[in-house]
């Protein structure tokens, strides 16, 4: 019987390939780690928020023109993608419902989708991408140039007046803007089932809202108010925490979104499952 | 805030020059990571003058003016401003004494989402709470006016040429009549025909409204205008001190390098 040869261990002694190996674990640790110090990070940066938003001095006019800015601002693009989703949904699911014989479960199922997960994620990540990288680029660009500063000189206290009002408005308006979007998706489904069918929109929304019950829209509702957190807070985050060159504005707003994103998925993921968990 | 303390900001809000020290740095150091940037400055701004701050970049002049009013912590020394200690202040203590600061940024620092009016409104609203609608119109076009830009009310910065962002953030310095002038820089970036009026600016306000000035600068004419006093800040250090008249006759190779 052949003999094997001992693997010989030599303290301090690495191959080529084993240093790759450690080179790439090393930079799947980095992103990690970056990721885990910006969760940590934001959370901070989260608390610093409510703790300026009890003090005294409530910036009012700039929550209310902030307010403006995100929803009012917002509502020609969730009017489109809002429409477009139950459209698109309604053209997917027709065929499969009618290979069933239940096409008439079709609005119910539609609006169900909608409110439930559909309308909030996909209006979320839409905000994220508008809103969430303005707020980066917008907060970012006044760092370099020393607008922030400049407020602080001013006796003015730039988290409060800048980062809480902005925060406050995203956690209010965008559940506003998700219901919203959801309304023009059940329009949009409406649009998508006459395009091979017949049916009024009386009838179609009494189905539609026939099948949906008060529990389908209170979950939805919540975790609408912690996107709207991640939003304001990531953007805000970002924006404000920007370097000093130019360069980091365009970083600041890229990096908002896909933070901001990544969470919104997670915080969905979550809200899934406590929802699934009491209900 | 103690008691000492409140009676010294009340004083000093009357405008008599005194020429008493109204800013006084000891040993100043600030580091960044493993760079020193400051290495145990120490100056002092009096009642009334214009003390000019010289040195090439780099050289820590923007780090020691944000020193002064709070925006950089320092690292060592102490810094007094109408003899309170900077470091030692409350985050409200700090906020009431910058009340008697203004701050000229070097890249103006205008608030784009806003009017100039609405620029110059913002901290007027804020530091001076009991004035009137009217007072505060009124206000606003007085330092307009001071400034030679009353028609640029409606106006967003913008639209606004890099010599009248840097006169409208000069207005919404002075607009809430502060005791002491911190210029970052003024005259960095503009023409030269810009750069006189900026510098003949800086001594109306001076004279107009009694303000002391520490002016960040490496632009020499504009020292030449301005300085009652020059300070020569060279790798964190002071290099010399004292009147335009002993730079000039100075016969050191690096002053002489400067002046030319």
């Amino acid at each position: 019987m052949k003999k094997l040869n001992p693997v010989v261990k030599v303290k301090g002694f690495a191959t080529k390939q084993s240093v790759r190996l450690s080179e790439k674990t090393m930079a799947k640790t980095a992103i990690a780690n970056n990721f885990l110090t910006d969760l940590s990070d934001v959370f901070l940066f989260l608390v610093q928020i409510f703790r300026e938003t009890f003090s005294r001095n409530f910036e009012f006019k700039e929550f209310f023109r902030q307010c403006f800015q995100i929803g009012y601002k917002s509502l020609p693009l969730i009017s489109i993608t809002g429409t477009i989703m139950g459209l698109v949904l309604t053209i997917q699911s027709r065929p499969v419902l009618v290979k069933f014989g239940a096409v008439t479960m079709l609005p119910g199922m539609v609006a169900i989708s909608l409110i439930r997960e559909m309308g909030p994620v996909i209006t979320a990540l839409i905000c994220a991408g508008k809103i969430g990288s303005g707020m980066g680029a917008e907060l970012g660009s006044m760092k370099v140039t020393e607008q922030i500063d400049a407020m602080e000189v001013s006796s003015t206290n730039p988290m409060r007046f800048l980062v809480v009002t902005r925060v406050w408005a995203a956690i209010i308006m965008i559940p506003i803007l998700i219901l919203y979007a959801d309304t023009f998706g059940i329009i949009g489904s409406w649009a998508g089932a006459n395009i091979k069918g017949d049916v009024s929109f009386v009838l179609f929304f009494s189905q539609a809202f026939g099948q949906v019950h008060f529990m389908d829209l209170i979950p939805a509702v919540i975790k609408s108010f912690f996107f709207g957190a991640v939003i304001g807070c990531v953007g805000c985050y970002k924006g404000y925490n920007a370097g000093r060159g130019t360069e980091s504005v365009g970083v600041a707003a890229n990096s908002a979104v896909v933070l901001a994103s990544l969470l919104v998925i997670i915080v969905d993921m979550i809200a899934v499952q406590i929802t699934d968990m009491l209900l | 805030m103690n008691t000492s303390q409140t009676e010294i900001l009340t004083d000093a809000s009357s405008k008599n020059i005194t020429g008493k020290p109204v800013i006084e740095i000891n040993n100043l150091k600030k580091s960044f990571d493993k760079q020193e940037v400051l290495k145990n400055v120490s100056l002092t701004l009096n009642d009334g003058e214009n003390l000019v701050v010289l040195g090439k970049s780099g050289s820590g002049k923007s780090v020691l003016i944000k020193c002064i009013v709070g925006l950089l912590t320092s690292d060592g020394g102490t810094i007094k401003v109408f003899e309170n200690n900077v470091g030692e202040l409350s985050r409200k203590e700090l906020g009431e004494l910058r009340h008697k600061i203004g701050f000229l940024f070097q890249s103006g620092a205008l608030y784009d989402s806003m009017t100039v009016k609405q620029n110059l409104e913002f901290p007027l609203r804020r530091i001076k709470r009991n004035l009137t609608e009217k007072e505060i119109e009124e206000k606003v076009n007085e330092v307009l006016e001071n400034v030679g830009l009353a028609d640029a009310l409606n106006k967003m910065p913008s639209q606004l040429s890099g010599g009248m962002r840097k006169r409208i953030s000069l207005a919404r310095t002075i607009v809430v009549d502060p005791m002491i002038m911190l210029y970052d820089e003024p005259t960095t970036g503009l023409d030269p025909v810009t750069s006189d009026e900026i510098s003949s600016l800086i001594n109306d306000v001076q004279k107009k409204y009694k303000t002391s000035s520490l002016i960040i600068t490496h632009d020499i004419k504009c020292a030449r205008s301005t300085a009652n006093r020059i300070i020569m800040l060279n790798e964190g250090e002071i290099y010399m001190e004292g009147k335009l008249a002993d730079f000039e006759n100075s016969t050191d190779p690096f002053i002489e390098s400067f002046l030319k």
